[in-house]
């Protein structure tokens, strides 16, 4: 018996020593007497999917954390590399369940890349204007969610409202809510259906009020500010060197938006703005995702008023099969600056393709953030990173 | 035999002291019973208007199904709760465990002895009727300490600190706004010496012909929104529930609770709620008084304020029979529509009643119609009053985000306690303002006075 | 208010507080002892309230029961305990305590029969403000309408300066403790 907890005691105190937890003091195998380790387990309300955070606590205050993920890991990258490209199309939108348009873009046009062809200027912005709509949509789940960590219940209801008109577009065209698979390699599978115009433009006129009723609420309420104001603070340096990216990392300065720098699918035909904080707070962060939310407004309305005629796929043959070579295509998802990266070996299924999840990288800075904050703001700074579990376990 | 019972319980109808003054004990008791039954029926209403309130807050419905829109629901949720497994736990303290709701449901029900709902309309009008509130409010905090620890797991015991620490740091500002109030009931001008009686407060208000929100403008109302803050977080409620929420990590002192003794710690709570409530109105609100006493003092006028009990409840009545005539038609519905039918049309005939009520006993004269409507004046006037801030405190809940509880504390240290002490001073000092005005030119003088003598 | 059924509740109050005084020092668990002694509280402010003294009877409640007794239930919920109460409960000079409560009995009722001829049969029907009134007079003295300076004399009550005085050592326990558990949250 006793050999049993020899052998169990060393592996602990080498885990301990080197886990993040305890990067004051490496030698310091063992807690202080005020120190405390609490599991934010994998079942809990405000963690956004089965995340589990390991808390090193001194009393109140967050001295590390750790994150255990891959509670959702379902092998995606290990199964694209069985599937043919095409059939691959529908798995990447349960990554980002919240955002699947975009995921599919980024697909899309990273295979694209890798086949050189070009998807037609109305393929461009009919995707353009079914992302933009997914980026109000994935805002506004964030919105009601982080809101209902906070306490305040009831903007979560006013956002899914609204949603759901986004969510009868996407329902009309593709047929899906949620997982949609609305692209295709090479362009858009389906045209636009009988009414869409009208449909985004209602939208456009309907949803401004909304945004407004949403910072009614909280924009200007002294406990919302006094809950996200210099709360989970990154600064831009810290942002870039972990490989922030999305509202996480304009809201800390810095101002880098893949649509702006390095234009995609018809992106640089539109006139928009790219929201930049000052301080890296959560405050800043949902001032930066509601500005954005306006300026998507802007593209779709832009989009919408000069879809031009055309074709809505382009050249692409049956059998996908591209050249032997590699690719890595990023796009600006939602949440930060979501990768594909393609290794094919010239047959038709993909030798390796590796997806860069803005949310994993995001999730990392969550140690930084929540250094020297008190218990209550870990759960302010989880929802305030908008993280997918999906995404991040894949 | 019953002609003796029915004389006796004439006599009592025209008393004008309290039972506990007049010393009679059955009174007393039946007065007690109908406290009992009266704050049990408010806690079920009480839930039923949450459930309503904060859905249609939130743009849905509510419960629905359970009854005609959702009337039953709160006796559905009472059934159950009666009928589910009592769980302790294994290694909790069984005798702290099943004590520690009891506590908490005495403290918050003892505080009614005091609550005058008229001018002899109180179980016993103590002559410490508000330091009696206030000590009992203060054993409500040993329920959830006792809870919590009972529960021999970690985090209901922090929460219940937490939780515990809370409520007694709101209670200094409570009380410090409460004798800012206990103040101003000295300067009334028939000489009569301050009070701390409950009835003796609305009587001082009565007699200075002013709630004391009104008074000293804006005194009275200063400390009356530091009383209301304050009384939001003693009964831990948004924005101040961050020690019972479900999105935190210590998950609440109730966490180990299940069945009928979570739902008499929900009891304790919103009697706690309409406890402190009662306390806001009868101190800043006028108690029973109806609104512009004053102003409007023609005996037509009398009549119509004495009229609104039942317009209320006839409004109520209107409201259940559109829902009854807007129910759809359809035979899965004809039992709701029924009992929605039957619902208004017993509102209706209360509102009748109390029409009857109000036009018979009109005049001030000493008959029993006119001692009924007096009291029911009183009694609903003051319900009213409670009643909105009912509705405030749901609205709250609804609107905003929660304080974590740092914050919490220093609100309550560093915003209201120096508030409130600055308030007291200034409500101390503004009767004296003469005196004080006259001090300070004399100290002026004699300053004046020294200095010249120097030069 | 008159006096009703004063045996009755004498006789409950009084073996109340006897009963739970007894709980308070045979329970082995900490919270059991602190618990029955806030009833044993209780009960006592029930006595101050037969004896006409309301105002003293809500300041026990508020200030014994609802904050000492709190504060006690804080610190032994958060001070581990558990060791303590494995220890032995009663020690080992028992008869010399035994010994010592016979000889405080027999003081007691040697002082009740020698002297029962100086307490009052009943007490008087003092009105119920007075209790108020007297205690606020005590430690405030007289109220004064208009204020006479600077030759005029302000009179104070007799307990005034030992009021403040209590008050200021109060404040200074309160830094003293505040001061030596601030952490750096």
């Amino acid at each position: 018996m006793n050999d049993l907890k020899d052998k169990a005691l060393p592996n602990l105190v080498q885990n301990l020593a080197t886990s993040n937890l305890d990067l004051d003091a490496p030698d310091k195998p063992y807690l202080d007497s005020n120190e405390l380790i609490i599991n934010m387990g994998p079942q809990h309300p405000a963690t956004h999917g089965v995340l589990r955070v390991i808390l090193k606590l001194d009393g109140e205050k967050v001295l590390g954390t750790e994150c255990v993920i891959g509670y959702l890991h379902r092998g995606v990258e290990k199964i694209a590399e069985n599937r043919t490209y095409t059939m691959f199309n529908p798995y990447v939108d349960r990554m980002d369940y919240v955002a699947a348009v975009s995921n599919g873009l980024g697909y899309c046009q990273a295979v694209e890349k890798l086949l050189n062809v070009e998807a037609p200027p109305r393929a461009n912005y009919i995707r353009v204007i079914l992302t933009e709509l997914n980026r109000i949509a994935s805002h506004q789940l964030w919105l009601g969610t982080h809101a209902l960590d906070i306490g305040a219940m009831t903007p979560l209801f006013y956002t899914f409202r609204d949603r759901e008109e986004i969510l009868k577009i996407f329902e009309k065209y593709c047929g899906a809510r949620l997982t949609t698979h609305a692209f295709r390699i090479g362009g858009c599978q389906y045209e636009t259906y009988a009414g869409f115009e009208k449909d985004v433009k209602n939208f456009l006129a309907f949803f401004p009020p909304k945004i407004d009723e949403y910072e009614t609420l909280l924009t200007s309420n002294r406990i919302w500010l006094e809950r996200t104001k210099n709360v989970g603070v990154i600064s831009a340096k810290d942002a870039i060197a972990l490989g922030v990216t999305g509202p996480v990392l304009r809201a800390s300065g810095v101002k880098w938006d893949i649509r702006k720098a390095l234009p995609y699918a018809n992106y640089a035909d539109f006139d928009f703005e790219i929201p930049v904080g000052e301080n890296g707070d959560t405050y800043d962060r949902y001032l930066v995702r509601m500005i954005e939310m306006r300026q998507s407004l802007r593209i779709i309305e832009q989009a919408v008023n000069g879809i031009p005629e055309g074709p809505i796929m382009a050249k692409v043959p049956k059998v996908i099969k591209p050249a032997p070579g590699e690719i890595y295509h990023s796009i600006e998802a939602p949440k930060g600056e979501l990768g594909y990266f393609i290794v094919s070996d010239g047959s038709t299924q993909p030798y390796r393709l590796r997806v860069r999840p803005p949310s994993f990288v995001n999730l990392q800075a969550l140690d930084i953030m929540v250094r020297g904050m008190l218990v209550a703001d870990v759960v302010a700074v989880i929802g305030t990173l908008d993280i997918v579990l999906g995404e991040v376990d894949r | 035999m019953l002609h003796e019972m029915i004389q006796t319980f004439m006599s009592y109808l025209g008393q004008t002291v309290t039972p506990g003054q007049a010393g009679n004990q059955l009174w007393a008791l039946i007065y007690v019973l109908i406290i009992f039954a009266g704050v049990s029926v408010a806690v079920i209403c009480m839930n039923w208007i949450e459930r309503k309130a904060l859905a249609h807050f939130q743009i849905r419905l509510g419960p629905m199904r359970v009854g005609p829109h959702g009337l039953l629901q709160p006796f559905a949720d009472a059934l159950k709760l009666m009928l589910k497994e009592d769980i302790i736990p294994a290694e909790a303290d069984a005798a702290v465990f099943w004590v520690a709701p009891l506590i908490g449901l005495i403290a918050a029900f003892t505080v009614y002895t005091v609550i005058p709902f008229g001018p002899s309309q109180a179980v016993s009008d103590m002559n410490i009727g508000i330091l009696f509130m206030l000590g009992v409010s203060s054993l409500g905090v040993l329920g959830i300490v006792t809870a919590g620890w009972a529960s021999n797991s970690h985090y209901p015991l922090m929460g219940a600190l937490r939780s515990s620490a809370q409520m007694v740091s709101y209670e200094v500002a409570m009380g410090l706004a409460i004798v800012s109030a206990i103040l101003m009931t000295s300067l009334n001008s028939n000489g009569a010496d301050g009070t701390l009686s409950m009835i003796g407060i609305v009587q001082a208000q009565q007699q200075q012909g002013i709630w004391f929100l009104f008074k000293f403008f804006p005194l009275g109302l200063i400390a009356f929104v530091i009383f209301a803050i304050a009384m939001v977080a003693e009964t831990n409620r948004s924005p101040f529930d961050l020690a019972e929420a479900e999105s935190e990590l210590t998950a609440g002192f109730h966490t180990e609770y299940s069945g009928l003794r979570w739902s008499l710690f929900m009891l304790a709570e919103y009697a706690a709620m309409i406890a402190v409530s009662s306390i806001a109105v009868t101190l800043w609100l006028g108690g029973w008084m109806r609104p512009f006493p004053n102003v409007l003092h023609a005996p037509v006028w009398e009549f119509i304020f004495s009229l609104f009990p039942g317009l209320t409840f006839g409004a109520l009545a209107a409201i259940a029979f559109l829902g009854t005539a807007r129910m759809p038609s359809h035979s899965f519905f004809r039992i709701q529509r029924v009992g929605l039918g039957i619902f208004a049309a017993l509102l209706g005939l209360l509102a009748l009643l109390l029409l009857l009520i109000a036009v018979a006993g009109r005049g001030n004269d000493a008959s029993l119609a006119a001692r009924f409507r007096e009291g029911i004046d009183y009694v609903y006037w003051f319900v009213l009053k409670v009643a909105v801030f009912m509705y405030l405190f749901i609205w709250y809940r609804a609107t905003w985000p929660r304080y974590r509880f740092d914050q919490l504390m220093r609100v309550g240290w560093k915003v209201l306690l120096p508030i409130s002490l600055g308030v007291l001073i200034l409500t101390a000092m503004v009767p004296l303002r003469r005196e004080l005005w006259e001090l300070f030119i004399q100290i002026l003088t004699a300053i004046w006075e020294t200095i010249r003598r120097i030069l | 208010m008159t006096p009703v059924a004063t045996p009755f509740f004498f006789y409950m109050l009084a073996g109340a507080a006897i009963l739970s005084a007894m709980l308070v020092i045979t329970r082995r668990n900490a919270v059991h002892s602190a618990l029955s002694l806030i009833v044993t509280l209780l009960s006592v402010a029930g006595l101050y309230l037969m004896l006409y003294a309301p105002f003293v009877a809500g300041v026990q409640i508020i200030v014994y029961a609802g904050g000492i007794m709190v504060l006690f239930l804080f610190v032994i919920m958060l001070v581990n305990i558990e060791r303590v109460s494995k220890e032995r409960q009663f020690n080992r000079i028992w008869p010399v305590g035994l010994v010592a409560s016979c000889a405080l009995l027999a003081l007691f009722l040697s002082a009740f029969r020698k002297g029962k001829d100086l307490l009052p049969n009943r007490v008087g029907d003092l009105p119920e403000a007075s209790n108020t009134q007297e205690v606020a007079k005590l430690l405030y003295g007289e109220v004064v309408k208009t204020l006479q300076l600077p030759s005029g004399q302000y009179v104070m009550g007799q307990y005034t300066f030992a009021f403040e005085i209590a008050s200021l050592l109060l404040l200074v326990a309160i830094l003293g403790a505040v001061i030596m558990t601030k952490k750096k949250i």
